[in-house]
């Protein structure tokens, strides 16, 4: 046990010699009354307590902080930042409503597994539990959406909590993690205690060993399978199992489907590579689970957006499934082979027992579905088109980006006309479907990869939940290439209105800014991009120039996002196009 | 399992133990989740273990509740140190109460002689009440209640279940110690 040094330090100071040996870089935050010790020391960098130490690189001294306009935003840049990094995102907000201000961006990390450590500052101990100004029992209000979280009363207990944090966050299934510090253990001094090895008795959701028994089962499986499909979600990507997952596939010759966010998990232009499935997953893909013999859920929690209703999904189909979680196996679905691990692990183990084998009938089924259904091509016509605008930005910049979406039909069409061949190349709002989560998440995506471009494509009712960060972007400079579908409309609800609320269409409309006055009016470069001809010479000048530069795309109004399975109906009841007749898969089954 | 064995696993509350850490926010977090998940708790009894700094609670869940995600879903809170349903498992369970019962020189003997069949005590006897004291599993204070709905009971308290299992089998294992386990992947291309 390293007792540290003697001396003593405050609280603050602790929070950063902590931060600094948890290899942390970078903090977005927002100063307010409860925390401003921590920004006293935030300039100071490594509070001299020592040098730096072992196997942390220099550049990280001092840790490098971001001051954003709003602490959702701050949740959400952190959140991006961890996602492309894989360490966790580390964010500051003071108490009461700076604290509430980033419960959004905390549940949008935990239904995504994202890891997240937000300090936040309290009130001072004499008055917590007396209503004092700007509290908020922010431990109580985020116990159900953080793995974990700790009021620390004790300043010696900072550099413990600090670090159980970090390694609560980032291992086993990964989430936020929330510490509350009050004001005055900030300002209090103790001694710097740190232990080599984090103790925690009851945390044990843990990378354990794969079962090898399991592993056998699910070998034999796949090798008897004849109709398999993988299902490849997040986990892939939070376990860095992108070599796995393609060895799999390569060698068993299995057809993969990603979901929403185990897109870019898989290389995009793979000839294996099917898509996404579910409410508006690709038509072949959601007739492939269902008359597949064999489902290889890697890393994915089976949500209602990917089965449909649960008592007829993939019906003919055993499935194994791979989850570091526990509690994910057979929450949703019955597995036939249950392995609890960590992907990466699992999947190496698995690829050693997995023999090749041609699966002809399959496929050729699987590409007769795809050439008979029309599913994501775009229709010919003058109008701008929203999936005409992606598949642009697709082509123009080669997929050589980053992409962030927010939430609704353009996050959609962004995952069906862009094919990301990048691996963690599409950061977007799955589980809990944040709209504006676009804007913060660009901030933190470009923060974590500098050199890469980072394509923020955005909703125009997401954009006005977070534009308030354009002065942060401009602030910072960063390059971010923000494209708004701006279609007038909140378009994914005015869909659901229209189809299941016979057309009755309220409150969805929009009455939008002047998008590139707006740009101008926080020092960003503003487009506009009206007619067809004008999308690709728009998307080329936005590349060319060197910062931010915010495009509005002016599309139709009345595009609908297919296909797509109704609320409640199951996966062989998917819309391909309105035009076309729901088919059943069961009047079209394998051939064996 | 059998048709019958089934049956009885769907009629009968599950009975789920856990040693959690002693600290504050531990039932909160508990709770909290029972609620989130929607898991109905039909009692609840928790105390000191024998181990320093760890809370011993025993909870029934009702017969609907699907056991396995009720303990797997609790088992992610890092303050549950160990939990385990043992609803299947050979066990002690015991349940207490307190009546207090209206009396009068005419009823008191009366009372006192059902006390004796079910081995209760008497913990308090004034001029025109009675308090008795129960301890048995939970079909026996039911009957003991029952028989007592005869006379005026005027207030009601019970513990809740505690179990633990026969034998010398420890109820939770230690558990082994943990590794660290990092995650901080570089930059990947295929």
């Amino acid at each position: 046990m390293d007792n540290g040094d003697k001396k003593e330090y405050t609280g603050a100071q602790m929070v950063m010699e902590s931060f600094i040996r948890a290899g942390v870089d970078t903090i977005f935050g927002l100063p307010g009354g409860a925390n401003l010790p921590l920004y006293d020391v935030l300039e100071r960098g490594g509070v001299g307590i020592n040098p730096v130490p072992e196997g942390v690189e220099p550049k990280s001294y001092p840790i490098k902080h971001y001051m954003v306009k709003h602490e959702q935003a701050a949740a959400h840049a952190a959140d991006a930042y961890a996602r492309i990094t894989g360490r966790a995102g580390v964010c500051y907000a003071t108490s009461g409503p700076g604290a509430t201000n980033l419960v959004t961006g905390i549940a949008n990390a935990f239904m995504d597994s994202v890891p997240l450590v937000c300090v936040t500052g309290q009130v001072i101990r004499a008055l917590i539990g007396r209503d004092g100004f700007q509290e908020a029992d922010i431990q109580g209000i985020t116990i159900p959406i953080t793995k974990h979280n700790e009021l620390v009363l004790d300043v010696e207990d900072i550099p413990r909590a600090m670090q159980q944090a970090f390694h609560i966050a980032t291992t086993g299934r990964p989430g936020p993690v929330l510490v509350d510090i009050p004001r005055d253990t900030l300002q209090q001094k103790g001694e710097f205690y740190w232990s080599d090895k984090v103790q925690l008795r009851g945390y044990r959701n843990n990378g354990v060993a794969p079962d090898t028994n399991e592993i056998q089962k699910a070998a034999e499986i796949i090798a008897q399978a004849e109709r398999p499909v993988i299902l490849a979600g997040h986990g892939v990507i939070i376990s860095r199992a992108y070599d796995e997952l393609l060895k799999l596939a390569e060698t068993a010759n299995i057809p993969v489907i990603t979901t929403l966010l185990g897109i870019s998990g898989f290389p995009g232009t793979h000839p294996l590579y099917l898509g996404m499935p579910g409410m508006h997953g690709m038509y072949w893909n959601n007739l492939a689970i269902n008359e597949a013999d064999l489902l290889i859920g890697l890393g994915v929690r089976f949500d209602d957006r990917v089965t449909g209703r649960l008592a007829d999904f993939a019906p003919k189909a055993k499935i194994v499934h791979i989850d570091i979680d526990a509690a994910e196996l057979g929450k949703n679905v019955r597995p036939a082979a249950a392995i609890h691990c960590d992907l990466k692990a699992g999947l190496t183990e698995l690829n050693k027992h997995i023999r090749p084998k041609e699966r002809m009938a399959w496929f050729e089924w699987i590409d007769e579905m795809r050439r008979n259904h029309p599913s994501i091509t775009i229709r010919e016509t003058d109008e701008v088109l929203p999936q005409f605008v992606i598949d642009s930005i697709y082509r123009e910049t080669k997929g050589d980006c980053i992409v962030c979406t927010g939430v609704g039909q353009h996050q959609m069409w962004a995952a069906q006309y862009f094919w990301y061949d990048k691996p963690n190349s599409f950061v977007t709002s799955g589980g809990l479907g944040t709209m504006g989560f676009e804007i913060p998440a660009a901030m933190g995506a470009q923060v974590a990869a500098p050199d890469e471009t980072v394509w923020s494509i955005c909703g125009d009712g997401g954009f006005m939940m977070t534009l308030q960060e354009l002065a942060t972007i401009d602030e910072y400079n960063w390059p971010i290439k923000f494209a708004i579908i701006n279609n007038g409309t909140l378009g994914m609800v005015r869909q659901w209105q229209e189809l299941f609320y016979e057309n009755n269409v309220v409150s969805t409309p929009l009455k939008n800014p002047d998008f590139v006055k707006l740009a101008e009016a926080f020092g960003i470069k503003g487009l506009r991009a009206e007619r067809k001809e004008e999308v690709a010479p728009v998307i080329q000048a936005a590349m060319e120039h060197d910062g931010p530069v915010v495009i509005d795309f002016r599309v139709t109004y009345d595009e609908n996002l297919y296909p797509m399975v109704p609320p409640g109906a199951s996966l062989d009841e998917t819309i391909d196009l309105p035009s076309t007749e729901p088919a059943h898969a069961g009047k079209q089954e394998v051939k064996a | 399992m059998t048709n019958a064995a089934e049956e009885i696993r769907k009629i009968r509350p599950h009975t789920i133990i856990a040693l959690v850490e002693d600290r504050p926010g531990v039932l909160n977090r508990i709770a909290s989740k029972w609620r989130q998940r929607g898991f109905n708790i039909e009692s609840l009894a928790v105390g000191h273990s024998e181990k320093p700094g760890l809370s011993r609670m025993t909870f029934v869940v009702d017969s609907d509740a699907n056991a396995e995600q009720v303990v797997r879903q609790l088992d992610k809170l890092v303050d549950i140190v160990d939990i385990r349903d043992i609803s299947h498992e050979d066990v002690v369970v015991r349940e207490m109460a307190i009546i207090k019962l209206k009396s009068t020189k005419e009823t008191r003997s009366q009372l006192i002689d059902i006390a004796e069949v079910f081995k209760a005590n008497v913990l308090d006897v004034s001029p025109d009440s009675l308090i008795l004291e129960a301890t048995g599993d939970e079909e026996k204070i039911d009957s003991l209640v029952t028989l007592l709905r005869d006379y005026e009971i005027i207030e009601l308290v019970r513990t809740g279940r505690v179990a633990m299992i026969r034998s010398s089998e420890v109820s939770h294992p230690e558990l082994p110690e943990e590794e660290q386990y990092d995650r901080y992947p570089g930059v990947h291309t295929w």
